[in-house]
């Protein structure tokens, strides 16, 4: 099926060409920080993790997501996912291929990288995150594979490929689960000591995912023959608006536990974001656009009639993506270093060099993405009209 | 008995394989035969011993600015610490920090501004529970079972700054990019480390293990830092955390940090 991702319009030629040129100048800039050491991005001895890992965080997220495509689709038989249940699978693979890029780029020693399965650590989060990661990415390849291979003949998918399916499920959850443990189990850092975190995890994650699915979809209706359903569509929206209800509601939660018990180390990080702190402002700015696009979008989408319209639908899913991505793939990172072990304040903010670095992990995501929609999307038009039962 | 060509070659091979390996085997006897195990190794005879290493602190001892810079550039440049110069990428492994600062939450508006100013020195805590050690994904960082040191591999790390994420005493430093051009002075007796790994203080089990004290326990004015066996009930770091009034850094963590701060200086034990 691969020899499908190597035909295609001009346009299709474009894009990947645009996005391999993204991929090449995150390259050039990587061989750069490889030979010059992390002195290049604007991380410092007290702000030790920055953009590299808060992009993996909220990519993580994304990968998980797809589980809300599998659960409605092989739990509850909800057919009509049938169609796009495939979007979500290759979503989570590109996603994951981004997390585990984002990772590489972030290590001072990065040669050294198989020590963690040269010398498997059960104590360490970390040894537990890159193994559920990499299980995930290899079961959403092979699921992914076998049953699209199984569209394109016509025939329903294996049965064996079923327990493969069910067990995605726990394995979605636990690869958000680990990460938000990467946090959440620092003694000292207050900002991440917090028992929803893996909770507020997952409701951003499927928060998100499914809204980039929503944009998906409709580019994929508009730019080929393949159109992946008005109600999925809806369904999905519902979905996005249930899961970013819970997230903001967590995220209140922290916001209730910090600031009425009233403890200065509870706080700190909280006001250094949303307010300033001792006069620091650098995200305060970035955290209201984070804080009102939640609002926004969360509005939108319970009102029925503004989420029914797919073009305000489209609006309120980029507002919640980019408030999300703020919040996650940025904020949560930094405010946890901010104030520091001392209780000063040592700012943080990615170089220019950096942020290219990061735009070509997402290039090289994107581009992984778009070969596998491709792929998808050329067997779905092959067989548009023959519908299969899964 | 009758043997053709093929058959000798084949003999003659096989015996001038083992053959070989004999010699390589002798060679190299006591490695191969033998094995080189930790326990047989002779102990250096003078080196110092404890259960576990523990400093006491005593700040009162810190007279001038002299002083202080006389023990951080002590374990400094017998450690290759290179001074890069600015904040962002700075690497220390021993260093003063104002009260207010070193001990957070513990300050009060009507502190005596001596006190809140005042500077303390500090350093890895050697903790009892290292949280360092705990999240590192390779062992590169790991608590020495005999005597409780935390120490670094800086062979293995692979620099993803996990243990920095967990030390709640910002004790450990990154080097964000080659460490030589900025070290002053080389010591050939000691290692320098590549861009791209964490190291920190390690009580300086290098000297320990031919009988030194800690390079900074040394320069220090007498009395300024103490170091000892806090297990040993005759030790002196022992009996001040027993006669005393101690402070540790951030105790409620539970991760039992092995430096106590002597409140209140004068003479002890």
């Amino acid at each position: 099926m691969l020899e499908k991702a190597l035909v295609g319009s001009k346009k299709y030629w474009a894009w990947v060409f645009f996005l391999g040129a993204l991929a090449a100048s995150g390259f050039y800039y990587y061989l750069q920080q490889f030979n010059y050491g992390l002195g290049l991005t604007g991380l410092s001895r007290d702000v030790s993790w920055g953009l590299y890992i808060g992009q993996f965080t909220f990519l993580v997220g994304v990968a998980a997501s797809a589980v809300m495509l599998v659960i409605p689709h092989y739990l509850h038989d909800y057919k009509k996912f049938s169609k796009i249940v495939i979007l979500g699978e290759f979503l989570a693979i590109a996603a994951v291929i981004m997390c585990l890029t984002f990772i590489f780029v972030d290590m001072g020693q990065p040669m050294r990288i198989m020590n963690v399965m040269l010398h498997p650590t059960l104590n360490s989060v970390m040894f537990w995150d890159s193994m559920v990661l990499s299980g995930y990415l290899f079961l959403n390849l092979m699921i992914g594979w076998v049953t699209l291979s199984s569209d394109r003949k016509g025939v329903p998918p294996p049965q064996w490929i079923k327990p493969f399916i069910y067990l995605s499920i726990p394995w979605a959850v636990s690869i958000h689960t680990v990460t938000a443990f990467l946090f959440a189990g620092l003694p000292g850092r207050h900002f991440w000591l917090s028992a929803v975190m893996a909770a507020r995890f997952l409701a951003s994650a499927f928060a998100a995912g499914p809204a980039l699915l929503i944009i998906l979809a409709l580019i994929v209706r508009k730019m080929t023959k393949f159109d992946p359903g008005k109600e999925q569509i809806q369904t999905l929206a519902q979905i996005v608006a249930y899961a970013m209800f819970a997230n903001v509601f967590l995220l209140g939660l922290e916001f209730f536990t910090a600031f009425y018990s009233n403890i200065p180390g509870h706080m700190e990080s909280f006001k250094y974001l949303y307010a300033g702190l001792h006069g620091h402002h650098e995200l305060v700015p970035l955290m209201w656009v984070s804080s009102i696009f939640a609002a926004v979008s969360l509005i939108m989408l319970l009102i029925p009639k503004i989420r029914r319209n797919e073009v305000t639908l489209s609006f309120a899913c980029i507002m919640l993506f980019i408030s999300l991505w703020i919040d996650k793939g940025f904020g949560l990172v930094i405010g946890g270093f901010v104030p520091n072990m001392m209780n000063q304040i040592r700012p943080y903010w990615p170089t220019r060099q950096e942020l290219i670095i990061a735009l070509g992990v997402w290039a090289i995501g994107f581009l992984v993405l778009t070969f596998l929609y491709k792929i998808a999307i050329t067997v779905r038009e092959e067989s548009a009209g023959v519908e299969i039962e899964h | 008995m009758s043997m053709d060509r093929r058959q000798f070659l084949k003999i003659a091979g096989i015996s001038s394989l083992l053959g070989l390996g004999a010699t390589a085997a002798s060679a190299t006897h006591n490695i191969w035969v033998k094995g080189i195990n930790p326990p047989e190794v002779e102990p250096n005879p003078v080196a110092l011993k404890a259960e576990h290493w523990a400093m006491v602190v005593d700040m009162s001892k810190f007279k001038t600015e002299a002083d202080f810079q006389k023990t951080f550039s002590a374990c400094h440049t017998i450690h290759n610490v290179p001074d890069v110069g600015n904040i962002k990428e700075e690497v220390k492994w021993i260093w003063k920090e104002k009260y207010e600062h070193a001990f957070p939450d513990q300050e009060n508006p009507y502190m005596e501004e001596k006190l809140k100013e005042m500077p303390f020195i500090v350093l890895c805590n050697h903790c009892e529970n290292p949280a360092c050690v705990r999240v590192c994904p390779t062992k590169a960082t790991f608590k020495r079972k005999q005597d409780g040191i935390v120490m670094m591999d800086m062979h293995r790390c692979i620099g993803c700054r996990f243990c920095m994420a967990g030390c709640p005493y910002g004790a450990r430093s990154f080097n964000f990019r080659d460490p030589r051009p900025f070290i002053k002075s080389e010591n050939k007796e000691y290692p320098t480390r590549t861009r791209g790994v964490v190291e920190k203080c390690t009580f300086c089990t290098e000297r320990l293990a031919v009988g030194k004290l800690p390079a900074c326990v040394e320069a220090a004015p007498k009395g300024g830092l103490i170091f000892g066996d806090l297990a040993d009930k005759n030790s002196e770091v022992r009996k001040i955390v027993e006669t005393r009034y101690t402070i540790r850094r951030k105790p409620e963590l539970g991760t039992g940090p092995s430096v106590y701060y002597l409140m209140g200086g004068n003479e002890h034990a």
